[in-house]
């Protein structure tokens, strides 16, 4: 197999950081090829690089693409032969219909009058192609991630891709959503596309890569071929990280002491339509000193009911029966909820958990602030104190505490919400996906820090996509669907199967 | 908040570079005044125009410290002129029509001002309106409520105790006269504090490790600030003195440079206005901040109602027409960002002294109203494009 794309020696700088540092990436007509790498080790400046966001002349190095040496200046140049992009964050306007969407920018019309028949039925053919089974005139708004996700893969397609990119495409789907999108991948190569896959799931990467290219601090560690057999987790995972992770989960021992925080009879209606339960008469219980575990799939309702715990913070026609130490409690309120004894890690942590454009120092003593004040004023040492202090109990990585939190990479960014909520010394943690989206040496970190807290006595309540971080933390894992408990697996009896065949067999 | 780690020997001109916006800021008014001192022929700086200058703008800088916090929360306030036209026909029927005493029609007017608030911050904060919607009505309907308070009439003349509010300067204690010893000593006064307080975070950042501006621009910085304050308190000493109006601008500054940066409720505003939810799910009360943000915003438009009407010593139907606009311009040219959780008290206080000038300034010069416009126009347009490129530039 020949060399479709060749991208040689590369190395870009910015200024005072070298974010590239002479790679090299060769990818092969017709293969899938993974990108792996830690968060900020440079994959998607490599693909920036690629897809002409950086134009020539602000790198070193050398774009083969087909045979030809090519120099993009704008994202156009390179689309034009076929190299395409889909970003994490979906580019589709919601308001508009499919076929609006599949041919934005790119319209099937004459003379700037839109041929909407051609469209309609170019759209159908495509969705087609990509197993959506939606029509063309459905509006965006109304599907899901994994099939909006499924819209752009139309939209490379309409456009007659020779490299298809996707960064972190399965990050915010489903289990199912996720393999029915890898099978359409491995579709699309049986039909010749060739395309990357920038992926933080090795067992995602194992299962369709053909090729794996490995960067770590700007630089190209590795090619590791699929065929030769040498592709495994460990070695993708020692490349990544440039050491042995032989545990990827710290030693935990068990010890739960008496009932912190109990739930009886909890129910939850939607937000927005009356007429859906989102959570049914779910009962629960968390000892000091335990870590449990919800598993479920996306809208399962676990952040639903994480949140309308927290101080009602979702849903409406909230009932049912909260208990801290066996006695009934408030949590009508957010500050209700916090004074009860408890605190949140919300999913999101850029929207939801961090003022992005305020200090670490702020953003730590959020949750807290009369406890830094004195009648109503802050005691702005007492505040900096505090700030250092858990920059160095939970090793957050910045040159002070003075520094913006969008400056820190996401690994320091969740320590800084964990900061946030130790502050308010909290019994019960409730962590939703508290490692999303960082990379492998910070979340044995993050980790560690929720094995310290349960140390400490604290009730640990832990939400996570990924199972098998779930069966390395849990002590006891409840598992969810569709709104209610449909099980609860001990520790030891606890596996990725037990969980699985629970969810599908109701 | 540019606050980032200090690299070891950062020199003065890495360090503007740094902060240009906040630089920038001062150095762009003091070079507007130079540029009219000198094309006015000196007239801009005469104790008589100095004095006037803070006359005309007191009402624009006292609603922009209250509009600083609702930009700050996230919102807009389209009303503040009305409603400061409103108050100022609301004093002059209760005082010239009714004949209230002064002290009890000030303080209804004041009450009017919070209720204004009131109602326009529960539809923004518990109804989730926009503001921009709630406000605009706002605008509408109180100027339609000045026309049928004062029946499309000027009210007036006010009696001199109420004039005194706006027109009254402080006598001076020390009987000197010329130049007025009072102003003199709380100009001093000012400056010795202004350095005080200086000093102090300078050494508290020091304890802390927080990256400071070099010694030598901190000097530099208060010298120039220092020099300004006693020259134009000297210049107003040798006129009538201190005007009551920039002595009550003074501590109003003060007083919200404080509740900004240093109070729980300060930082909640800027926090709820960087992430609304962040905020709520942090236990911020929200609804009630933006509510309060709101009614602060009601009553300090109505303390500018009744210092523009006792400046002008009558109400007029036309009164605070398109000072909103004023308003709003000197907080963007003062840094706030129009996503919230972005801008500073002092940043606001300099915008509308920018503005100000250039009104004075362009009046001075006979410069029609038409080019007015235009050219404070252009001057917001530039001062954000200016903020925007920086920001693009750090990131």
């Amino acid at each position: 197999m020949t060399a479709l794309l060749e991208m040689r020696r590369i190395s870009k700088t910015f200024p005072g950081v070298k974010a590239l540092d002479d790679v090299s990436l060769e990818v092969r007509e017709g293969e899938i090829h993974a990108i792996c790498g830690e968060n900020g080790a440079g994959k998607s400046t490599l693909m920036k690089v690629l897809s002409g966001v950086y134009p020539t002349g602000s790198y070193d190095g050398q774009i083969v693409f087909d045979g030809q040496v090519v120099d993009f200046r704008t994202i156009r140049d390179s689309e034009d032969r076929g190299i395409i992009i889909i970003h994490q964050e979906l580019a589709l306007v919601p308001q508009l219909t499919i076929a609006e969407n599949i041919f934005l920018g790119n319209e099937r019309a004459t003379r700037g009058v839109i041929d909407w028949p051609q469209t309609f039925s170019q759209t159908e053919a495509l969705l087609a192609k990509v197993g959506l089974r939606a029509t063309p005139g459905q509006l965006v708004d109304s599907l899901g991630v994994g099939q909006q996700q499924l819209v752009e893969i139309a939209k490379a397609l309409s456009k007659n891709v020779r490299l298809l990119i996707l960064d972190e495409p399965t990050a915010a789907l489903s289990e199912s959503d996720s393999q029915a999108l890898l099978d359409l991948l491995l579709e699309l190569k049986g039909q010749g596309v060739t395309s990357i896959i920038i992926s933080h799931k090795l067992n995602e990467v194992r299962r369709v890569a053909d090729n794996v290219t490995v960067i770590r601090d700007g630089a190209s560690i590795s090619t590791i071929d699929a065929r030769a057999g040498e592709l495994t987790e460990d070695r993708i995972v020692r490349d990544m990280v440039g050491r042995d992770m032989a545990n990827r989960y710290p030693e935990r021992e068990r010890r739960a002491g008496s009932v912190v925080f109990e739930l009886k009879n909890w129910n939850v209606w939607h937000r927005d339509h009356r007429d859906r339960q989102m959570i049914r008469d779910l009962s629960m219980t968390v000892r000091a000193g335990e870590v449990v575990g919800i598993a479920g799939l996306m809208g399962s309702g676990r952040t639903e009911l994480a949140m309308s715990v927290f101080g009602e913070s979702w849903g409406r026609g909230i009932s049912g029966q909260a208990l801290m130490h066996g006695q009934p409690v408030d949590l009508s309120t957010v500050d209700r909820a916090i004074k009860a004894g408890l605190a949140y890690v919300t999913e999101d942590r850029k929207t939801l958990g961090l003022i992005l454009d305020e200090t670490i120092r702020r953003n730590t003593v959020l949750a807290n602030l009369d406890a830094v004040a004195t009648r109503g004023v802050v005691d702005e040492a007492r505040e900096t104190d505090v700030a250092e202090g858990y920059r160095r109990t939970l090793r957050i990585r910045t040159p002070s505490v003075f520094q913006k939190v969008m400056n820190l990479s996401g690994g320091n960014q969740q320590k800084v919400v964990l900061s946030k909520w130790l502050f308010t010394n909290p019994e019960v943690l409730i962590l939703d996906e508290p490692t999303r989206g960082i990379d492998v040496g910070a979340k044995y970190e993050i980790y560690s820090i929720i094995n310290d807290l349960s140390r400490e006595g604290k009730a640990v309540i832990m939400i996570s996509s990924e199972m098998p971080e779930l069966l390395g933390m849990c002590d006891r894992i409840y598992v969810m669907n569709e709104g209610r408990f449909v099980g609860e697996l001990e520790g030891q009896q606890a596996s990725q199967e037990a969980i699985m065949s629970l969810i599908v067999r109701e | 908040m540019e606050q980032t780690e200090r690299a070891p020997g950062i020199g003065i001109g890495d360090y503007i570079t740094k902060h240009i916006r906040e630089y920038g800021l001062l150095f762009a008014l003091i070079a507007i005044m130079a540029f009219f001192q000198v094309v006015t022929g000196g007239v801009l700086l005469r104790p008589v125009n100095i004095t006037n200058l803070f006359l005309q703008n007191s009402y624009i800088i006292i609603m922009a410290l209250g509009m600083l916090l609702v930009i700050v929360s996230g919102h807009i306030d389209l009303s503040v002129g009305s409603v400061m036209g409103f108050i100022g026909a609301l004093a002059a029927v209760m005082i010239v029509s009714w004949g209230l005493p002064v002290w009890l029609a000030g303080a209804a007017c004041l009450v009017a001002g919070i209720a204004i608030g009131a109602v326009q911050g529960y539809f923004v904060a518990y109804w989730k309106i926009p503001s921009f919607i709630v406000t605009l009505a706002g605008m509408l309907v109180f100027r339609g409520l000045s026309l049928w308070l004062l029946a499309g009439q000027s009210i007036g003349p006010f009696p001199n105790s109420f004039q005194l509010l706006s027109t009254g300067f402080i006598p001076d204690l020390f009987g000197i006269g010329r130049p007025n010893g009072v102003a003199l000593a709380l100009g001093v006064a000012a400056v010795l504090l202004i350095v005080w307080q200086g000093m102090r975070t300078r050494a508290r950042n020091a304890r802390y490790g927080i990256e400071d501006e070099p010694f030598g621009l901190f000097i530099l910085r208060n010298a120039i600030v220092a020099a300004a304050l006693l020259f134009v308190t000297w210049k107003l000493a040798w006129f009538r003195g201190l005007p009551n109006v920039l002595l009550s601008m003074v501590i109003l500054t003060v007083v919200y440079v404080f509740l900004t940066e240093r109070t729980t409720i300060g930082r909640r505003v800027y926090a709820v206005g960087g992430n609304a939810k962040a905020a709520k799910l942090s236990g911020i009360r929200t609804e009630r901040l933006t509510f309060l943000v709101f009614v602060n915003m009601g009553l300090l438009a109505a303390l500018a109602g009744l210092i523009f009407a006792a400046r002008l010593n009558t109400a007029t139907p036309k009164a605070g027409f398109a000072v909103e606009l004023d308003v709003i311009a000197a907080v963007f040219i003062g840094g706030a960002s129009m996503s919230g959780g972005v801008g500073k008290i002092v940043g606001a206080v300099v915008g509308a002294f920018i503005m100000g000038v250039m009104n004075n300034g362009m009046s001075i010069m006979g410069i029609g109203i038409d080019y007015q416009q235009v050219i404070k126009g252009l001057v917001l347009l530039a001062a954000v494009v200016f903020d925007v490129y920086n920001k693009n530039r750090e990131a």
